[in-house]
């Protein structure tokens, strides 16, 4: 099967149709609103824009019973996203084993520090709770555990109670052990009330944790900081294989001065700073835009979102952060972009014709399925299909300022469509995570797990863009993926979409 | 600037670059309000003290880094083994997520499974239509033979009854009447991953055999436990009772499912213990368990079905394998071949030719119970010490049977089992008295980095190496694929001293 999938918006309307037959009414109902076909955009509103395309499906709603939903819960993004990575605080997985051991270490959250003395990140401390402490409750095992973590970790900064299923449900009072420990010790104790059943996926744990930021730190510090007209924050950075570190290097090296980065090698101190920043740079605009209009609305810092993958965004991103600052900041910016030119053309000039014309299809979780478009488009190729975890309306809006009409869209997509989407487009490469990796290796089809960086990295900034060319092109230009057929099997080749 | 083109770095070399590590001394000095070197350094020092150690046993409430997962992912391999067989997880969606994940990035295959996605809806009135829904959704979109029904621990704290709602579900015609939906209620609270194999075991055998007609014959069943290796340690043991001629069933039998071919096309189901097989297992006149402490429920409702039962600990080296062929010729008559007592003779033989480099070696050993008190087996007979043994889910009745098993060799003497200990625990017990080789799995890495102890990944999950469950560890052949793991890491060690500058002592061309 060779079709030009280039805008082929009818052939993925046939495809979602043809995916729906296979559910009963109630639920092919329910999931007829989560997939959609890229419309052409409308004319843009006064002042606005110009969208690519406009990509309005249902989301954020509950994933139906029976499915095979690829979603997580709002434990995975309090723990294991926005809290996991803050290096100096121990993080409490409140409950039963399966959580923290399931979640243990498995983000690539790089830091610098001596763990288990005074960093913290891949290590699982638990209350592990046992029957007894669902039914007379789990506070007085949590107040010893947290005595116990001071005693044997002297030098961790403050700990944070992430919270499993059954703490709600028992009915448990984790606020006022956070407030008995640290009355009695001085360090802050966060609690987090994200329990895996509230809310419909990992976003309502973002939204969570971001209040518990909210109350439980910013504001609570006596320490002194001496700020500067160049601070920065880098927000919702998870520093997945050195993205973080990728991208501080860029904007310290056009004069920039980064106070916290959150929460990738993030520390308790870098979050209690970030209200001092003159601009709050937000790069996972999902799970982290709640405290950025936070701090807007209180303490009058101002926030923009910006994109490191790939050149065309870097660039972008740079001139647009460099315009809230003065002249030396914008020649800054213009110097990182000319100083790396050079790298960009070599990585393109390498890359691109191994790569140009091969066609993309996405899922990740609830920023990359638009922000790393461009980074393929830098290296020629094309995004057929994309969606998300978890993301909002507003994630879909900004998705139209990336993705071509005819683009195929899928919310929350159960397992059987993203199978049968698959199979049906046969893209030269899928982006996902690791739980669809093997499944559509089978296939025949090369894959890269774009929540670990299939443990690769980093992908952020100009390092990264030459990395993340170099696993695209290994992931499709292995020979392995030729071997498929026996050669005494008498079936087709494996049809290749680019062919 | 560090990154080119030509050699594209990623994160293992770029981040040793001089421009990042100045960035990060930066960073560490200007903004983190990270305590000073020589505080952590002082601190390092004292959490690998014998005091430190004192204090880390003292504790009640705290569990850092344990070796056991929750009883619902034992439930999710459990079902992975029967034909066709979906596993539905009633309560919270991620929970799902993380167990597909876990057991992919182990086996580097895909894993299936579904969940009824209870959300705060479901915890106020309870999941009954999430299973309603639920069951018919999975039943259509990914048609199953069998439907494995298990827990998370939020349907188990409001308290819902799986038998009413199943039943509830096939009123409703969510799926046929006729059509087998088992289940086991799996408490995350309770017990371990191990304890939510038997429960599901159990329960699906429930569901087959509650109300057969019993007719005895000759064959036996086979409960292989959960087991990381259980891709090369099923079809070994397949070979070795179909060498002997024995007539078996496998109760749960992944070793298809979490192996299964590129070519072309992704099967989501593949191999597995056959319903038919399942059903007609009732009339097998023994079921015996290769891990004793991941069926105890199991061999229960076999023994009350008038089954001889017998257990074993993950049966692996010489000693091991022999017992288990010495039960499973006596219970159905069929003589040990020749040919396996080659394959004993060969065993026997690497070990004679090696036991020079293994002789008096000392090891920690963590990991399941079954396998814990295997490994150190095998680990005396060939003249090592098992020092530090730990399961955090052993129990103290374990305890009492490592013992014994210390006590039977006078390589035993030092040697101590831990109950219900972690991985914190272990790394006290490597800092103070640190032994030869860590046996462990994959998490064991950061012990080796800490105490500097050499780390062999035997057991599960191994999630930095790629492909070890292909391989058996039972049996006479496994075990030899155990001596060879372990006398390659011997040889490592031995080699990387020589590998320092201005040394060609202990280099030896020959070992």
């Amino acid at each position: 099967m060779s079709l030009d999938h280039k805008n082929d918006a009818e052939f993925h309307a046939s495809l979602i149709e043809e995916v729906l037959k296979a559910y009963p009414d109630k639920a092919q109902k329910k999931r007829s609103r989560h997939l959609s076909v890229a419309k052409p955009a409308e004319a843009p509103e006064e002042g606005g824009e110009q969208n690519l395309s406009e990509c309005a499906v249902k989301s954020n709603i509950k994933s139906i019973p029976g499915v095979m939903t690829i979603r997580g819960c709002a434990y995975a993004g309090s723990k294991g996203v926005v809290w996991g990575p803050v290096k100096d605080m121990v993080h409490i997985s409140h409950g039963p084993v399966g959580c923290g051991q399931y979640s243990w270490a498995q983000r690539r959250n790089y830091y610098t520090g001596t763990t288990g003395v005074d960093t913290f990140v891949t290590m699982q401390f638990t209350t592990d709770f046992q029957e007894r402490d669902i039914v007379f409750g789990g506070d007085k095992k949590l107040e010893k555990v947290i005595d116990e973590i001071n005693e044997l970790f002297p030098l961790a900064n403050g700990i944070s109670i992430q919270s499993e299923c059954p703490i709600g449900l028992i009915g448990d009072d984790i606020e006022a052990v956070a407030r008995k420990k640290k009355s009695e010790t001085g360090k802050t104790v966060v609690p987090v009330r994200c329990e895996g059943f509230r809310g419909v996926s990992q976003s309502l744990g973002h939204h969570i944790a971001n209040d518990t930021i909210r109350d439980w730190v910013l504001d609570k510090s006596e320490r002194e900081f001496e700020a500067t007209d160049y601070d920065v924050t880098i927000i919702g950075d998870y520093n997945i294989g050195g993205d973080a570190w990728a991208s501080r290097r860029l904007l310290e090296e056009m004069g920039l001065r980064v106070i916290g980065s959150w929460s990738g090698d993030g520390t308790l101190a870098e979050l209690e700073q970030a209200p001092k920043a003159k601009l709050n740079l937000i790069h996972c605009y999902r799970s982290m835009n709640y405290i950025c209009r936070h701090m807007e609305e209180k303490h009058g810092v101002p926030w923009t979102e910006y994109n490191l993958f790939g050149p065309t965004q870097i660039a972008q991103s740079l001139r647009h952060i460099a315009s809230y600052f003065d002249d030396t900041i914008k020649e800054g910016a213009e110097r990182v972009i000319a100083k790396y030119q050079p790298l960009v053309d070599a990585v393109v000039g390498k890359y691109k014709p191994r790569l140009e014309g091969k066609t993309v299809m996405l899922y990740v979780g609830g920023l990359r399925p638009r922000h790393i478009v461009n980074a393929y488009d830098d290296l020629g190729m094309e995004i057929v299909g994309t969606g998300y975890e978890f993301a909002h309306n507003d994630d879909y809006q900004r998705t139209g300022h990336y993705v071509k009409e005819g683009t195929l869209i899928y919310d929350d997509v159960t397992g059987y469509e993203l199978e049968k989407f698959i199979e049906q487009i046969r893209p030269n490469l899928v982006g996902s995570g690791i739980k669809e990796k093997y499944p559509v290796q089978k296939m025949g089809i090369p894959f890269r797990q774009m929540h670990s960086w299939d443990y690769s990295g980093p992908y952020h900034g100009y390092d990264g863009f030459a990395v993340f060319a170099r696993d695209m092109d290994l992931a499709i230009n292995n020979p392995v993926w030729d071997l498929f057929d026996a050669p005494w099997t008498k079936t087709e080749p494996l049809a290749v979409a680019a062919e | 600037m560090p990154q080119s083109a030509e050699k594209v770095l990623d994160h293992s070399l770029l981040f040793r670059e001089p421009e990042y590590k100045e960035m990060f001394a930066k960073k560490r000095a200007d903004m983190e309000n990270m305590p000073a070197a020589e505080k952590v350094q002082e601190t390092a020092d004292w959490t690998k003290s014998w005091e430190y150690r004192e204090k880390n046993f003292a504790r009640e409430s705290l569990s850092i880094n344990p070796a056991k997962a929750c009883q619902p992912l034992g439930a999710v391999f459990a079902a992975a083994g029967f034909e066709k067989t979906l596993s539905f997880v009633h309560g919270s969606q991620g929970c799902v997520a993380y167990y597909r994940s876990h057991l992919s990035r182990h086996f580097k295959e895909p894993c299936s499974a579904v969940s009824s996605s209870m959300t705060e809806d479901a915890a106020v009135f309870g999941g009954l239509n999430n299973m309603i829904e639920g069951l018919k959704n999975a039943y259509a979109l990914y048609s199953p033979k069998m439907i494995a029904v298990s827990t998370t621990c939020m349907a188990e704290v409001i308290g819902d009854d799986l038998q009413s709602f199943i039943i509830g579900a096939k009123e409703k015609e969510s799926v046929p009447q006729g059509f087998p939906v088992p289940f086991a209620h799996t408490p995350a609270f309770v017990g371990s991953h191990t304890t939510g194999y038997d429960n599901m075991l159990r329960g699906i055998l429930e569901g087959f055999w509650a109300d057969a007609e019993v007719t005895k014959n000759e064959t036996i069943n086979i409960v292989p436990g959960f087991d990381g290796f259980a891709v090369g340690n099923n079809r070994e043991l397949k070979r070795i009772l179909d060498l002997m001629g024995v007539e078996y069933t496998i109760l749960s039998d992944v070793s298809d499912q979490f192996d299964t071919p590129s070519d072309g096309e992704f099967r989501m189901y593949d191999g597995g213990t056959t319903l038919e097989a399942a059903k007609n297992a009732v009339n097998a006149k023994a079921t015996i368990s290769l891990q004793q402490y991941c069926s105890v429920k199991t061999l229960q409702y076999a023994k009350s079905l008038d089954q001889e039962t017998a257990s074993f600990h993950y049966p692996m080296g010489v000693a091991a394998t022999d017992e288990f062929l010495m039960k499973v010729s006596e219970i159905t008559g069929k003589e040990i071949p020749e040919e396996l007592r080659m394959e004993r003779g060969r065993l026997v033989d690497a070990m004679a030719d090696s036991q020079a480099t293994l002789h008096g070696k000392t090891y920690a050993i963590y990991g399941d119970p079954d396998f814990v008190y295997a490994m150190a087996r095998f680990v005396l007979e060939f003249g090592g010490e098992p020092r530090h043994c730990l399961a955090t889910n052993g129990t103290k009745p374990w305890a009492k049977k490592m013992q014994a098993l210390f006590d039977s060799s006078p390589f035993g003497a030092e040697c101590k089992a831990y109950p219900g200990n972690d991985l914190w625990h272990m790394r006290s017990l490597l800092a103070t008295e640190p032994t030869d080789f860590l046996i462990g799995n994959s998490h064991g890495k950061f012990l080796e980095r800490d105490t500097g102890v050499p780390l062999i990944r035997l057991t599960f999950p191994i999630f930095d190496r790629h492909h070890h469950h292909r391989f058996p560890v039972w049996g006479y052949q496994g075990g030899l694929r155990v001596l060879v793991t372990l006398l390659d890491k011997a040889f490592d060690t031995l080699d990387a001293a020589g590998l320092e500058p201005g040394g060609d002592i202990s280099f030896d061309l020959t070992r």
